[in-house]
């Protein structure tokens, strides 16, 4: 079996765009939205919000400007992207919204908002503006450099609650490493999709393990060195275990060498030991991960992690109904990195599940639209894009709820934090934009020979 | 490529299956134990996020609640605080609960199940009702003139209704203000830290929860065991107690402040409080005689609660002769708070039977729907009914023609009995003035009233301290108070 066979429209029939399905789809989001938005304001002050007729209107009007940017631009895209973004968006502002009222002198939506505006119109730029994703692989060391020029810069700047990765310009604060994941995302796309057969079949036999040629690795390893480096030195975790995990799960994509999991998971278990046990930072997050009691126990009252458990654990099955919980107890950090305790508080376990499904959703979609794809680049990228998503997710929540120590990231669309949700609607825009791709029928560019069609090897 | 793309899509899902057991693990399984640690403030928000129900004296509340805009919403604000301290207690966002505060907690802060209407569904839901008001049996104008009569002078006075066993007052001073302690916050913990380092000890609920040595009043009691003993038939006969009296096995001699009293009978003993006599009823009576009639008043238990819980008034169940003469005057290791011996003035007016003595009439739902009573229980017959009219004679007597004067009241029948009560280091310290006593009106049933006072003013002369001098007075005041027709009772 091939994948041109598989996923090629029998020949004579009309692919099906869906664009109707996705346009029912984000009213439901913006419904949900707004009636989230005014039910607290029915749980806080008996009344119903009174601009949130307003919110709605603006909500909807971001979500028909994508879908219009979708229907013209991207018509063949996977129709339940731009949905799940919206109504993630949706609710996260209506969480940071109800966080607000527990904090006056911190106001997050707005601001959230606005930032959510920009996203949307980045999005749209990036639907409209990029034809064909293929281009991008022009630029992939462009978008290297970029990355670590991005990811070098706070360096200079102070740390901001112990972690150095942000740059603050007059009012404004803004965390490059977000988006130079997805610059270093596209990097590895294109160098693995033009390298991966001599880094598959070439290079010395050792034991079981083929090592490939220090030419085709050494590049590759070397920017992955340099950027987790550079991660840790500014004390970033989440994100350098974001790129350690999209690098073995693009590399073993690319090449199909079970040998280079175990290899990068070796190193990852080293490094993380090593890390671990010397940074007093990131030793301090492991030991509140295997006592998040301890400050009880001392008699300091409970840290975040304790609060943050208590939070999850007061929500139950069914939560507390918004508006109704107490996670705003976590502190600082309730809005950013710890915005999932107010969604498990006050939604339960069954809203909880319901976020992560969303979350499930896109990636699943990533991933397919991944599948169907039939340049190895594109494949690349799309898988690349979507474990961005699921790794992400699967770092900050399972920290915040004790699985794995912690590691500040925000939760995508959800986490009050400008640069996360503006690059989180670039990766979705891309994600159309590859679905796209995928879904369209061959373009009759195939047929005349402009571009050689690709034959995949059947491994 | 495909079969790479599926696992890796594989191990995302694996991450995803990790996040939802690990999420039901904290949110179910995981969820009492959490709920439950102590540093959850969850509970404490959830108690305080309502107003707290009204204590009510008279069919007023004597509390209320204030929005305070915290975290912790309601504060608990007192209305004459001081004057009903010793009643109320403090509800504080701080330190906890105390007295009524502390007993009646379930129904004030609304999470008793007798408050609501579904029990078994309000489990289900851990819904809260609205905090419940409890009722209590003081009556405002007899604690009012207890205080006054205290005047900021270090003592307590407890009086109780001795047919029914209802607390009429419960006064303790000096006073503290408990809506003091009712937030949080460093002007909380300095208030929490000085009235618990004053000298005053204003914290201090001396009516039921400081015992003195009850003196020369503890002679009801040494009365009521030798005429149930048998030990003395006719109150008039003169007894065979000399004057001065030898404590048994030694050579130190009792004398007495009155005149009168060699041989003298138990009648003129009771009006003019002569040690000697009574002495020597306590030895005739015998250690056992003597802790049985001590226990059936009250004495050594330690289980009492008006519903908060009042110390153990002591009486030793291990002494020589010489110890128990003194004992049965109220001195060596004998010891009683204000309430016991409201007690023993109640048993002699209520013919020998203590009624339990309780502060709580009933418990209301916010709403004013009655959902518990403290009915009048009995508590020990102290003496024979008939002991009980002879002493009451006595202690009629003993404020017609005695040491109670001060405590007549034109037109009503009162019985008391004075007492200035030795104590330190080799009765150094400064006396403790005591009044027992209770109040009959002249066209009344039975007695409408028991009342105890105690005067331990440290700043007073040593023969300024006596307990007809100080404490009668106060005495009669409360039982004045006690005698007027009691207001219609009602509860808003």
């Amino acid at each position: 079996m091939t994948a041109t066979t598989a996923d090629a429209p029998p020949p004579g029939s009309r692919t099906p765009k869906r664009r109707g399905v996705e346009l029912s789809l984000l009213v439901c989001a913006v419904l949900i939205s707004v009636l989230g938005y005014a039910d607290v304001g029915l749980a806080r002050s008996g009344a119903v919000p009174p601009d949130a007729v307003r919110y709605g209107a603006g909500l909807g009007a971001l979500a028909l400007l994508a879908h219009l940017a979708v229907r013209f631009r991207a018509p063949y895209a996977d129709p339940l992207l731009l949905p799940i973004a919206v109504l993630l968006n949706g609710l996260g502002l209506v969480l940071i919204y109800r966080l607000d009222l527990e904090t006056p002198h911190d106001q997050a939506a707005f601001t959230q908002l606005v930032w959510s505006t920009l996203g949307v119109a980045l999005f749209i730029a990036v639907v409209v503006l990029l034809r064909d994703h293929r281009v991008l692989q022009r630029y992939a060391y462009l978008s290297m450099v970029t990355a670590l020029v991005l990811m070098l810069v706070p360096i200079f700047f102070p740390a901001v609650n112990g972690a150095k990765i942000w740059i603050r310009i007059g009012g404004l604060s803004f965390q490059p490493g977000e988006f130079a994941k997805i610059l270093l995302a596209v990097f590895f796309a294109a160098y693995l999709a033009a390298n991966r057969h001599a880094l598959a079949y070439t290079g010395r036999r050792i034991w079981k393990l083929q090592f490939p040629t220090g030419r085709v690795l050494g590049p590759i390893v070397a920017i992955w060195v340099l950027s987790v480096g550079v991660l840790v030195l500014e004390r970033d975790l989440g994100t350098s275990l974001l790129f350690f995990g999209l690098f073995v799960i693009m590399l073993y994509v690319a090449t199909g060498r079970t040998g280079w999991i175990a290899v990068g998971l070796l190193l990852a278990a080293v490094g993380a030991f090593a890390v671990g046990s010397l940074e007093p930072h990131v030793h301090s997050r492991v030991e509140d991960w295997l006592n998040p009691y301890a400050s009880i126990e001392a008699g300091d009252g409970p840290g975040q992690l304790a609060q943050s458990l208590f939070s999850f654990a007061a929500g139950g099955v069914l939560g507390s109904g918004l508006g109704l919980g107490h996670s705003i107890l976590i502190g600082f950090a309730a809005k950013s990195d710890f915005i999932l305790a107010t969604a498990g508080e006050e939604l339960g376990l069954v809203g909880l599940t319901a976020l992560f499904l969303l979350y499930a959703l896109l990636v699943a979609r990533g991933y397919r639209a991944g599948l169907a794809l039939r340049d190895p680049f594109g494949r690349l990228l799309a898988i690349g894009l979507a474990s961005i998503l699921a790794l992400q997710v699967f770092v900050i929540a399972g920290g915040v709820m004790g699985l794995i120590p912690l590691t500040g990231m925000p939760m995508p669309f959800l986490a009050q934090g400008g640069s996360s949700v503006v690059t989180n609607w670039v990766i979705v825009a891309l994600l159309i934009r590859v679905s796209d791709s995928a879904r369209a029928p061959l373009p009759d560019a195939v047929e005349t020979g402009v571009i050689a069609p690709i034959v995949e090897d059947a491994r | 490529m495909i079969p790479y793309i599926r696992r890796a899509a594989a191990l995302c899902l694996v991450l995803l299956v990790a996040l939802l057991v690990n999420a039901a693990r904290v949110m179910v399984l995981q969820a009492d134990e959490l709920d439950e640690n102590p540093a959850n403030r969850r509970p404490a928000i959830a108690r305080w996020g309502q107003p707290r129900g009204a204590i009510v004296v008279d069919g007023r509340p004597v509390t209320g609640s204030r929005d305070s805009g915290q975290q912790l919403r309601y504060e608990r604000t007192y209305k004459q605080g001081p004057l009903y301290a010793p009643v109320t207690g403090y509800a504080s966002q701080t330190y906890g609960t105390a007295f009524a505060e502390s007993a009646e907690d379930g129904i004030l802060a609304g999470t008793s199940t007798l408050l609501a209407p579904l029990p078994f569904w309000n489990d289900i839901t851990r819904g809260r009702q609205p905090g419940g008001k409890a009722v209590t049996t003081v009556r405002a104008s007899m604690q009012e003139a207890a205080y006054r009569g205290l005047g900021g002078k270090r003592g307590a006075v407890a009086a109780i209704e001795p047919s029914s066993g209802r607390i009429l007052a419960l006064v303790s001073s000096p006073s503290y203000d408990p809506g003091l302690l009712s937030g949080t916050g460093p002007k909380v913990e300095e208030a929490w830290a000085r009235l618990n380092s004053s000298p005053n000890q204003p914290m201090l609920n001396r009516a039921i929860r400081q015992t003195y040595p009850p003196g020369s009043t503890f002679k009801i009691v040494t009365a009521a065991a030798a005429l149930d003993a048998d030990v003395v038939r006719d109150v008039d006969a003169p007894t065979d107690t000399p004057d001065p009296f030898v404590l048994p096995g030694t050579r130190q001699v009792l004398p007495n402040a009155a005149k009168g009293c060699g041989n003298a009978s138990l009648a003129y003993a009771i009006q003019w409080s002569c040690n000697t006599v009574m002495a020597g009823l306590g030895v005739e009576v015998g250690l056992t005689g003597m802790v049985d009639a001590a226990e059936r008043f009250g004495f050594d238990d330690t289980r009492l609660k008006v519903p908060a819980w009042v110390a153990r008034s002591n009486f030793d169940t291990d002494m020589s002769p010489d110890q128990l003469a003194l004992s049965s005057i109220g001195q060596f290791n004998t010891t009683a708070t204000p309430l016991q011996m409201a007690m023993v003035a109640a048993a002699v007016a209520n013919n020998g039977e203590i009624a339990y003595p309780y502060l709580v009439e009933r418990t209301t739902t916010s709403g004013g729907t009655t959902v518990d009573t403290t009915g009048r229980r009995s508590y020990r017959q102290a003496m024979r009914p008939s002991t009980a009219t002879q002493l009451q004679r006595l202690m009629v007597k003993a404020v017609e023609e005695g040491t109670g004067t001060n405590a007549a009241i034109p037109g009503a029948l009162v019985g008391g009995k004075t007492g200035t009560a030795q104590h330190g280091l080799g009765n150094t310290g400064t006396p403790y003035a005591w009044f027992i006593a209770w109040a009959q009106a002249a066209d009344a049933a039975q007695p409408a009233v028991a009342v105890a006072v105690v005067i331990e003013d440290a700043e007073a002369s040593r023969t300024d301290i006596s307990g007809g001098g100080s404490a009668a007075p106060i005495a009669r005041a409360v039982m004045e108070e006690a005698l007027r027709p009691a207001p219609t009772e009602g509860v808003s």
